[in-house]
């Protein structure tokens, strides 16, 4: 029997301090029963020898000092894993909300989890194709890889993912697969969307969705995208998945991350958000890769609304620093009507090298990416100069790299929401669109693949 | 040995701790749990842990090991990665699996591997420290040499030959205070310096193989560099090129508080790297030290001290070792992180006020020096930074500049179009090339620092003309700024641009940088004779022999292609003014 506390001292926000607490370990889960009979969660989050402070993930609103009960449960907290899970659908800390039975675990396992030795992590290099342009060519994601998307409000990056989740295949294997959906603070329409989205699609009884929505808890967010991982973790490593995460809006989570900050009083860092920010959205990214030995994977795609369309503010600035690379919405190609609205420029794939070419795309894969990088930057450029000095004073050059700004994005970056390139067919796309110009322009592609690929060259042989 | 009684991360508190020593080690809990204590008030010890704590109790005892944290040091190190204290992963993923579990203690060195000894000097022969025994050979590339440890000095009375586990005794020293063993093995406190005889001036360059540093921004064997950059420049790929091309005996690489993916590929990727002297795998002259982003922060900042410890010991042998830290920030940070939980008062940013002179002691572990043993060493620091929004007015920047004497900044505006390494031409400086204009002299070319100079200057230029376009358009330069223009984007995109993934082109010796810039700069010249009779620069792109200059840096016989490109050039300029096409 474990002891039940009733020596509360003090609650302020989502905190509230224990004292007189005997035998409770950093980290642990705590039981907190409420007056009214109702039962909340709370871990501890700093412990000294008679008194600890415990947040409370559903808040502390109607929790009084002298009536509510806090007990220890003597372990940091853990989640039942069973592959029942898959087609289920579960709160924000890992409670059934589908009105179907719970979960008879077959393994439980620390939310925390523990961090990939870097001997044991097998290199991602396995190529996946999303059918969408932008990304298979220009930013091509690799299995085990962890790639957000960077948006703003308004835009439509639940589309993108949800089409990504659709249509990402890796070529020429049938593996079993699944995604795991975390929603932090986003609301019921929004969760709706991709519900229905895997549903219609006949993947809904492969996937696992955590649901902490707008109207839920706030601080429950901290532990939604942990649990999310663990059950990643256990699917990939332990039931040979692939498993691709979808962790939606970590703008929400580190707003969470802030409100706790702020009630403890720590010193804050840039805007408010608290200096261990980076190690702690760290403790979540890291947690995508390969194993060595191991048949499963996890691929993270985080997706975060920068508030203000603002790349340089915290939240998505340290997601940069951690991620390996990013899909950057654009609002100016959303008003254009552009979909998917990524702005190539400020996106990137680092993982990209050791996906493609020779063997895994096409020997020219990466040389045709670098060429329409170069040229879309020169084409934005001109774009830039027109806007001052007219479109009359540009060079021949420039001209062509405005015209073919302007079809990039028409011809290649815009496609249907069901439309599923594949890579071929975006090369194809590329080189097209390559052929416009000067071949002394493509100074990013050899001379003997300009030779094979070029529509020019092809046609004349 | 005392008892836990307060714990907030990866800070805890210990009371009954009198007689602890500043920085001495402690194990604490019962999962034994590495610390370090960082401060004592009355009998109470705050001591920052290099595990996760969770599940740490009060109550639990805390046992001081009487020593700072120290690294195994001796043959073993190369070919290998530890984490942020020294632990080899390999061995820890032996006893753990694929995830690092907490209170592993396994030894830095394998006590088991015997390595080969070849005594240096003979019985009777008087050594102190500093001086070398003896060799191993560790790995293909690198001889490793045994110095004389610590203050030991006398006369050798027994020196053995053959195979040894690094514990062995290898040799005896008759000292004034008796008989004293020397192993292989040794350990060192990471956070004092290895003591050195004199310091040099660094005076040649650290030749990294990358045209954009080693042409304009140099940096000196014993030099320091730091490498910011926003997320996304290229700051990781910049540093694993250093890594794998620049000409130093021995590569460390320290990540702090990066990806784990990019340490696997550095361990995947240099094994299968031919070093371009040697012809033998990079990772036989290579130490990794790997604090991934989520090991513990603690650990993070110990890395940095592990790595440069590491680096010194080479150099303590006479080798020129590159010490790579990416990222320093992530380092500082950590340091802000244990600093908010001690409540400290923070200075700029939340950063400790010793965030300063902690950066200055780090990089001042570089240098170019005189060892104990009356051999030259040197310890070169580059160290990446990351400023928060690629604002390089944040304390961590302003503060490595302060320090360090090459500034290479990377900008994101240059990555978006894929101009890598993103190195900004007209920010960037380096303080080396003063130092270093004898070697360049001497080594590559008399007329090399004009070239560059000249070359600076264009780049100068074009970006004031370019204000001119943005404002007024294309059409109001004239023919000699706009040949002008042509050459600076020649000087970009065909010299500036380097691919790291080219088989030839990741690596640029200075012969072949010098011979490029030289043929850019004198093509230049040529085309402005030609300006004046008559040549129009509206044409230029149409010749051939700019497309040959475009390519230029995958020709593996960069003489004759240099030479062959300077006579096309020659007649089709030629021929161009003589029949009025252009």
């Amino acid at each position: 029997m474990t002891k039940a506390y009733t020596s509360i001292k003090e609650i302020t926000g989502p905190l509230m301090i224990v004292e007189g607490v005997k035998k409770v370990g950093y980290g642990e889960l705590a039981k907190v029963l409420l007056s009214s009979g109702e039962k909340r969660l709370g871990q501890v989050l700093e412990i000294s020898e008679d008194k600890a402070i415990l947040q409370l993930f559903e808040g502390s609103f109607g929790v009084d000092t002298k009536h509510t009960k806090v007990s220890f449960t003597g372990e940091i907290m853990k989640i039942g894993l069973s592959e029942e899970m898959l087609g289920r659908i579960f709160d924000g800390i890992g409670r059934p909300i589908d009105n179907n039975p719970v979960i008879i675990p077959d393994k439980r396992m620390d939310v925390n989890g523990l961090a990939i030795n870097p001997y044991k992590r097998e290199y991602p290099a396995e190529f996946i194709q999303t059918g969408i342009s932008t990304i298979d060519l220009m930013n091509t994601l690799v299995r085990g890889q962890k790639l957000p998307i960077f948006s703003g409000a308004g835009l439509p990056h639940n589309r993108l993912a949800a089409q990504i989740a659709r249509q990402a295949k890796v070529l020429g294997k049938k593996e079993s697969f699944a995604v795991v959906f975390a929603a932090m603070g986003i609301t019921n329409e929004e969760a709706m969307f991709f519900k229905d989205e895997f549903e219609k699609t006949g993947s809904f009884e492969k996937t696992v969705m955590f649901l902490n929505l707008a109207n839920n808890p706030a601080i429950e967010r901290i532990i939604t995208p942990r649990i999310a991982l663990t059950t990643a973790e256990y699917l990939a490593y332990e039931k040979d998945m692939h498993v691709l995460v979808i962790l939606t809006d970590m703008t929400n989570y580190c707003e969470a991350l802030r409100e706790v900050a702020a009630a403890r009083s720590e010193v804050p860092g840039r805007r408010g958000y608290p200096g261990y920010m980076y190690t702690d959205l760290a403790s979540i990214y890291e947690r995508a890769g390969r194993i060595k030995g191991k048949k499963g994977s996890i691929t993270q795609m985080p997706i975060i609304s920068m508030p203000d369309d603002d790349i340089t503010h915290p939240i998505a600035d340290l997601t940069g620093y951690i991620t390996e690379g990013q899909f950057v919405l654009s609002r100016d190609l959303h008003r254009k009507g552009i979909y998917p609205a990524v702005d190539v420029l400020p996106s990137l794939s680092r993982l990209m090298k050791h996906g493609i070419g020779h063997g895994k795309t096409r020997e020219d894969h990466q040389m045709v990416s670098d060429q329409l990088y170069s040229a879309y930057a020169n084409g934005r450029d001109a774009r830039d100069l027109v806007a001052v000095v007219g479109e009359e004073s540009l060079g021949e050059t420039d001209k062509l790299y405005l015209e073919f700004a302007d079809k990039f994005e028409n011809t290649f970056v815009n496609q249907g929401h069901d439309e599923d390139r594949s890579i071929a067919q975006t090369l194809e796309i590329a080189w097209k669109l390559l052929s416009e110009l000067p071949k002394a322009e493509l100074k990013r592609i050899k001379e003997e693949i300009i030779n094979k690929y070029h529509p020019g060259d092809r046609r004349a042989k | 040995m005392g008892i836990i009684s307060r714990i907030s991360g990866p800070v805890i508190e210990a009371r009954g701790m009198k007689g602890a020593k500043m920085f001495e080690l402690v194990r604490a809990g019962t999962e034994k749990l590495i610390g370090e204590i960082i401060q004592l008030r009355e009998d109470n010890a705050i001591i920052q842990v290099y595990e996760d704590t969770n599940g740490l109790q009060p109550g639990e005892i805390v046992v001081s090991t009487g020593a700072p944290l120290q690294i195994d040091l001796g043959p073993g190190l190369l070919n290998n990665i530890y984490d942020g204290v020294g632990r080899p992963l390999e061995a820890i993923a032996k006893k753990s699996g694929s995830f690092i579990s907490k209170g592993i203690d396994v030894p830095g060195l394998d006590k088991r591997r015997k390595f080969k000894f070849n005594p240096a000097v003979k019985k009777g022969d008087k050594v102190k420290a500093g001086d070398i025994i003896g060799t191993v050979k560790e790995t293909g590339i690198i001889e490793h040499r045994i110095v004389v440890p610590g203050t030991i000095s006398g006369k050798i009375i027994k020196i053995n030959r053959g195979n040894f586990t690094v514990e062995e005794t290898i040799a005896v020293v008759k000292t004034r205070n008796g008989e004293e063993r020397i192993r292989m093995h040794q350990k060192w406190a990471v956070r004092r310096p290895r003591p050195i005889r004199t310091r040099l001036p660094p005076s040649v360059p650290l030749v990294t193989g990358q045209r954009v540093f080693d042409t304009f921004f140099p940096i000196a064997k014993g030099g320091t560099a730091a490498i910011p950059g926003p997320f996304g420049a290229g700051k990781t790929v910049a540093q694993q090129n250093l890594a794998k091309w620049s000409d130093a005996d021995i590569i460390v690489y320290v990540g702090c508080g990066e990806r784990g993916n990019e340490m696997t590929e550095v361990l995947n990727e240099f094994p299968s790297l031919l070093d371009p002297k040697t012809g033998k795998p990079l990772m036989e002259r290579t130490v990794i030290v790997a604090n991934t982003s989520n090991m513990p922060v603690a650990a993070r900042e110990a890395s940095v001290y592990t790595g440069v410890t590491i680096a010194e010991y080479f150099r303590d042998m006479g080798y020129s070792v590159a010490l790579m830290a990416d990222s320093t920030s992530r380092w500082a940070e950590a340091m802000r992180e244990i600093s908010s939980r001690l409540e400290e008062m923070p200075g700029e940013e939340g950063y400790p006020a010793y965030l300063s002179s902690r950066l200055a002691q780090f990089y001042e572990r570089a240098g170019r020096v005189k060892t104990l043993g009356n051999k030259e060493g040197a310890v070169s620091i580059v160290g990446a930074v990351s400023p928060p929004g690629g604002d390089f007015s944040e304390p961590v920047t302003q503060n490595t500049l302060r320090i360090t004497k090459a500034f290479w900044a990377l900008d994101a505006s240059l990555a978006y179009r894929r101009h890598f390494p993103s190195v900004n031409w007209l920010t960037s400086y380096s303080l080396y090339l003063e130092n270093t204009v004898d070697y360049f002299n001497t080594k590559v070319s008399p007329e090399f620092t004009r070239l560059r100079k000249e070359a600076m200057v264009l780049l100068q230029k074009e970006s004031e003309l370019k204000e001119i376009v943005q404002l007024i358009g294309p059409d109001a330069l004239g023919e000699d700024d706009k040949l002008m223009l042509d050459t600076a984007k020649s000087l970009r995109e065909d010299f500036l641009q380097q691919s790291a993934y080219d088989d030839v082109d990741s690596y640029c010796s200075l012969e072949k940088q010098y011979l490029m810039l030289k043929l850019i700069m004198s093509i230049h010249k040529l085309e402005e004779e030609k300006l004046g009779k008559g040549l129009k620069t509206s044409s230029l792109q149409k010749l051939k022999f700019k497309e040959r200059i475009a390519r230029m840096k995958f020709s593996r016989e960069i003489r004759k292609e240099v030479k062959d490109i300077t006579l096309l050039a020659e007649k089709e300029l030629e021929q161009g003014v003589r029949e009025g096409l252009i």
